[in-house]
């Protein structure tokens, strides 16, 4: 059964800041789905490799030129807040 | 407009009967009468619309139309990113994000002349089976409309059913074109894992995730696939095998063709009706001159469970990026890591939130190996029963959905809503190109979906049978009732 603490932990590394209904909510779901999820412990998978995509890929690589890209003015269009050619966030580096 | 298919179009506009211009601006009134109805559509784009309809006339009157999509009116699910058009992928987060590219399929559609009518609705980041869990509003089934089109791709589903686009594009996931396809009374496919680029694509579940067409039968299936299909520079996950020409390869029928019956697909929880329908369905083929056989995929019950690992996990990582930094919604905080909980607590709706939850838990520390590391263990046993199927037979036949399409709001349960899909995954999951095809009508008239699942990259052999099979039936004539 996963904890509170599990939960608010989880939310943590994924960024979301839920509110306690929300991190309660989500606990009783989170317990449902994992237990169902949980049936698959059962399965022997003992010497089975692991099938991480769905076609077999090598990787792929082409020559380090130089190409056509998007614009800066292009890439920066959509920033919630821009200061000339950059993203502004908010302070990271005390005074 | 109605029942009226991409091919019949071009023909018209080739001899002159019909032009694009007038066509699409047919669509678009049907958009404007009906769509407050159904709700397929997020964005509209009219002009654009109009103005490659006037380009695609002019080639017509030149005699040179671009391809044997010149003039087609469709839509794209939302989840594509098109220059300058609005692309929200169903959520808030996304709400005013405009792209400053086209997704390689969108660049391929518009240089096959392709008129693209709109942005069509979708669960939010294609998670979801029933269209409900857009932050926008709900999409209804045009067959009935206090039913869901299915999802994630439902409001592709419902503007090719309800005559709002001659075709269009979804994608499949984990069934998000098929199922909504089989509710929907329209046809549906999932090409092969890496036979579609999908650069520009908005990523949900990277290993999963399928650019898949919508028609209203399989000719116009095969050109839609046609013209998207195709290795792609910019898709390192493209894969680099010649396209075949779809269309022509139609022809020849399933004589001699042997078709598996997969006995997991037939078990518990499968509606009468439907069973009826798809057993009949595979009589017409034996009918037709298929041999059938039963055979067993018996991991197909750990399929929901194997997916609901994989795909949260990826879409965990992948949905990492909306962090209030380079596009979509900001809310303000005091630092970043302040900022990005609060803009993604704000800007996620509550299935997404789930399910990046889910998958941040299965690749945490201490918890990777028992979930994500088991999953895609199991994957390889699913993978393996289905190489072993197809060294006896050449496509396996089933249902596409253990039932038919579902009240708005039936299925509010988490979990109930994931076994939807219980049909759909396993060709997710393997990346085996799979095609929804309507095979009758409950009693209620819902729509009933024949799911066929072929070769890996041997679409022609699915889409045949699948076309051999839509000839000798009556349902692609039957079409709903907007008013």
């Amino acid at each position: 059964m996963i904890s509170r603490e599990d939960v608010e932990h989880v939310a943590r590394l994924a960024r979301l800041a839920l509110d306690g209904a929300e991190l309660e909510r989500m606990r009783e779901q989170l317990d449902g789905i994992l237990a169902y999820i949980d049936t698959l412990r059962g399965l022997d998978t003992a010497g089975v490799e692991p099938t991480s995509h769905a076609v077999p890929l090598v990787n792929v690589m082409r020559e380090d030129e130089r190409r056509p890209c998007l614009s800066q003015d292009d890439a920066l269009a959509n920033a919630p807040d821009r200061h000339d050619a950059f993203f502004r966030v908010p302070r990271i580096i005390e005074d | 407009m109605l029942g009226t298919t991409i091919h019949e179009l071009t023909t018209a506009f080739a001899r002159g009967e019909r032009s694009p211009v007038a066509t699409a601006e047919a669509y678009l009134a049907r958009i404007e009468a009906l769509d407050a109805k159904v709700g397929a559509y997020l964005t509209v784009m009219r002009d654009e619309a109009l103005a490659a309809a006037r380009d695609a006339e002019a080639r017509y009157r030149a005699g040179r139309p671009l391809g044997p999509l010149d003039g087609a009116p469709i839509a794209l699910k939302d989840v594509f990113c098109t220059r300058g058009v609005r692309t929200t992928c169903g959520s808030r987060i996304l709400e005013r994000f405009v792209p400053p590219y086209d997704a390689t399929m969108v660049t391929r559609l518009r240089t096959a002349g392709a008129i693209l009518l709109g942005k069509t609705n979708m669960d939010e980041f294609a998670m979801g089976s029933s269209t409900e869990h857009s932050a926008f509003h709900v999409t209804r089934n045009p067959w009935d409309l206090g039913r869901v089109p299915g999802g994630s791709s439902g409001g592709s589903a419902a503007a090719v059913a309800g005559g709002l686009a001659a075709g269009a594009f979804g994608t499949d996931t984990g069934g998000s074109v098929r199922q909504p396809a089989a509710f929907c009374g329209v046809v549906g496919l999932k090409p092969t894992y890496g036979r579609v680029s999908r650069y520009g694509l908005i990523a949900f579940a990277s290993s999963l995730d399928h650019v898949a067409p919508f028609a209203l039968d399989v000719v116009d299936t095969a050109r839609l696939l046609g013209a998207v299909a195709g290795h792609d520079p910019l898709d390192a996950t493209s894969v680099s095998v010649p396209v075949p020409d779809y269309e022509a390869e139609l022809a020849g029928g399933v004589k001699g063709l042997r078709i598996g019956v997969p006995d997991e697909y037939f078990g518990t929880g499968l509606d009468p009706e439907i069973e009826r329908a798809v057993r009949a369905a595979i009589d017409v083929l034996r009918d037709l001159g298929a041999t059938i056989e039963r055979v067993s995929l018996p991991t197909t019950e750990h399929g929901v469970a194997t997916y609901y690992i994989v795909a949260p996990a990826e879409a965990s990582s992948n949905l990492a990026r909306y962090d209030g930094v380079k596009y979509g919604l900001r809310v303000p905080g005091k630092d970043l890591i302040d900022m990005a909980g609060r803009t993604r607590a704000a800007g996620f709706g509550a299935e997404v939130k789930r399910r990046i939850m889910l998958g941040t838990y299965a690749l945490s520390a201490g918890y990777h190996d028992a979930y994500y590391g088991q999953a895609q263990k199991v994957r390889t046993l699913v993978r393996r029963e289905f190489e072993a199927a197809f060294a006896r037979v050449d496509l396996l036949a089933a249902p596409t959905t253990p039932g038919v399409a579902f009240p708005h709001g039936a299925k509010a349960d988490p979990l109930a809503m994931y076994m939807n899909d219980v049909y759909t995954i396993p060709a997710s999951m393997t990346g085996l190109p799979a095609v929804s095809v309507p095979c009758g009508f409950s009693a209620a008239g819902l729509p009933i979906g024949l799911q066929l699942i072929g070769r890996a990259l041997d679409e022609v052999t699915l889409l045949r049978a699948a076309h051999a099979y839509e000839q000798a039936t009556p349902w692609r004539r039957r079409r709903p009732d907007l008013g």
